[in-house]
């Protein structure tokens, strides 16, 4: 039974596909951004800078997240604003470890002050253990700095309603969680994903829970716009051939969703012919 | 907890002007500055490039065309941010 439902799901994600037929230009737009690279990547938890930089290279990756913390007045040098090349990546600050809209707000601002870019990946917080979003903060959030003319990039959970309010609310991509920040599951719901894909037409960007590259594919194929993951890259034994495993399973996951799947049946179809069989065996 | 004091003979015509000081909390910490420190000359003490970070103060941003102009008041509370890791 669940496989009728599956294959009507597919069918009908075939008929509100608009997956662009010509893969050399396929650049993910978002607000006033053109991006080529559809994989963002985090520069947190890496066992140093220029592993980062190797890891930022391998994922071929455009626009890297960072985060907004005080100085170090003791040790300058633990920025990162000597270690990342700016002409190279466009830097996307976030409000990680915000929990209320007023503080993401007031981190938004002092990012666009710092990195002078109105891009901000807005992440409120709801409580230390899961780090989901708090939707109510999140929402507020959104439209306070929508107003403001940031280019908000919606860090939420993958709940199809709270989507539908966040695009109206003029958030240029929602980013649903395919699982817990940092805990690897992958896309633990991909019907949700494949419900807010129906439901809203702003670029959706799955963000967070990413643990191997078939997580990445997976996602990609349900039709989302890009993948933003970070510990998935970081934390693997071998982070710089991870962030290039990551690299190629977007561009599968992406021509995958673009040239379209088969259905899934629930009998074998065989691939040779039946026909002309030594001995006459077999139906002609 | 620098202790930034000048004495009167290093101002200069457009530098800190001598005589009383000011208190004033950074990052949470407690630091001196002469009367008339621009934000500008605070970075400049605390040897952090202006292009590197981004300055509160008492909850307003001070934007990085006015660090030059902009002066310290004792008690202000000011915050100075910087770009690290993260995801």
């Amino acid at each position: 039974m669940s496989q009728g439902v599956e294959i009507r799901d597919i069918e009908q994600r075939e008929e509100s596909a608009d997956a662009p037929d010509d893969s050399r230009d396929d650049a993910l737009v978002l607000g006033e951004y053109r991006f080529t690279s559809r994989l963002f990547v985090g520069t947190g938890k890496y066992s140093s800078n220029e592993e980062m930089n190797e890891c930022l290279e391998a994922s071929g990756c455009e626009v890297v997240t960072v985060a907004i913390r005080r100085a170090n007045l003791d040790d300058p040098e633990k920025s990162l604003v000597s270690h990342l090349d700016r002409d190279r990546y466009t830097l996307l600050p976030n409000t990680a470890g915000c929990y209320s809209a007023e503080e993401a707000c007031r981190y938004a601002r002092l990012g666009r002050e710092l990195l002078e870019t109105d891009l901000i990946k807005l992440e409120v917080l709801g409580d230390e253990k899961t780090l989901l979003p708090d939707p109510v903060a999140t929402l507020e959030a959104t439209a306070t700095l929508v107003a403001e003319g940031f280019t908000v990039l919606t860090y939420t959970s993958d709940d199809p309603i709270l989507a539908r309010h966040l695009a109206e609310a003029g958030a240029a991509s929602v980013m649903p969680a395919g699982s817990p920040i940092g805990s690897g599951q992958g896309i633990l719901n991909p019907n949700n994903i494949r419900i807010i894909l129906d439901t809203i037409d702003t670029p959706v960007i799955v963000d967070a829970g990413v643990g191997t590259a078939s997580d990445v594919a997976i996602a990609m194929e349900l039709g989302v716009e890009g993948v933003l993951l970070n510990s998935g890259i970081a934390l693997a034994r071998d982070p710089v051939r991870m962030a290039r495993a990551m690299k190629n399973a977007l561009l599968a996951g992406r021509e995958a969703y673009q040239a379209g799947r088969i259905e899934r049946k629930l009998y074998a179809n065989a691939s040779s012919p039946s026909e002309g069989m030594v001995d006459g065996t077999g139906s002609s | 907890m620098d202790s930034l004091e000048r004495g009167p003979g290093q101002a200069g015509a457009c530098g800190p002007l001598p005589g009383r000081m000011l208190q004033v909390t950074i990052n949470g910490e407690t630091h001196s500055f002469a009367t008339g420190t621009t934000i500008e000359q605070m970075l400049e003490a605390l040897r952090l490039p202006g292009e590197g970070v981004a300055v509160e103060v008492n909850r307003s941003i001070v934007p990085k065309r006015t660090h030059q102009e902009a002066l310290l008041s004792d008690g202000d509370e000011v915050e100075v941010v910087t770009f690290v890791g993260g995801g």
